[in-house]
């Protein structure tokens, strides 16, 4: 699946998108951030504070405890900052 | 749901007023418009520029949802929202919300909880680009603007 990485997440993993192809036991979100956190130091860093990350599936704002299934795209990024 | 939704995020800027003029353009029965602009500070001097990146494809879709809710929500003719990303400059406009309805109570309850679901919802980040040689920083979410949202959700 594709991963895409926005803000300080994108900064401190040094890519702003990436193939990724995690083991069949991940299942959820907060399954593959602790993957992900354990990728090296980069992503040990972009994935320090778990609890304030932000996902979105295909596109779709999504809590951690969310299947990620079939997604063909899984975003992370901190909380938005726009308007 | 009649409204008529006109959603952009874009890298240049906007005028304001011509893009409110398309709501109203030979309408007759249209009797409030409300336009809120989001402009760039520079806090005192402080800021050079901010830099806004964003989530190409879901920040479109994200505000066009956020404006099809508000338009399950009151009777509105019509709704324009405009979000730039790339860098913006102090005294630039930065995101644009336009409200039309037949009354005023619906256009501005509609604007503001447009803005309140834009700032929280939608998929842009700011980084803040300081004056001289100082360092960027990433602008963190504020709970207030958690809260505003909050409201909405009651």
């Amino acid at each position: 699946m594709r991963a895409l990485y926005f803000a300080f997440v994108r900064e401190r993993i040094g890519k702003a998108e990436e193939e990724i192809s995690p083991p069949e036991n991940i299942k959820t979100v907060a399954d593959l951030m602790g993957w992900l956190r354990g990728q090296g130091e980069n992503y040990a860093a972009a994935f320090a504070n778990i609890k304030t990350m932000r996902a979105a599936l295909d596109r779709t704002h999504v809590k951690h405890d969310a299947l990620i299934g079939n997604a063909r795209e899984i975003a992370f990024f901190p909380p938005m900052t726009g308007g | 749901m009649s409204a008529r939704i006109i959603v952009r995020v874009q890298k240049e800027s906007f005028d304001a007023s011509t893009e409110a003029a398309a709501l109203t353009q030979g309408r007759r029965d249209i009797g409030a418009l409300v336009t809120f602009t989001g402009l760039c500070r520079d806090e005192g001097g402080a800021l050079a520029a901010l830099g806004i990146e964003h989530y190409p494809g879901m920040a479109e879709e994200e505000i066009t949802r956020v404006a099809r809710e508000a338009a399950s929500r009151w009777p509105l003719e019509g709704i324009v929202a405009i979000h730039r990303y790339g860098l913006i400059q102090p005294g630039e406009p930065i995101v644009l919300v336009v409200t039309a309805s037949t009354h005023r109570a619906e256009a501005f309850a509609a604007a503001t909880f447009l803005m309140d679901y834009l700032k929280t919802e939608a998929p842009f980040w700011k980084k803040q680009h300081l004056s001289g040689s100082g360092p960027e920083n990433w602008v963190e979410s504020k709970a207030e603007d958690n809260a505003a949202v909050q409201k909405w959700r009651v």
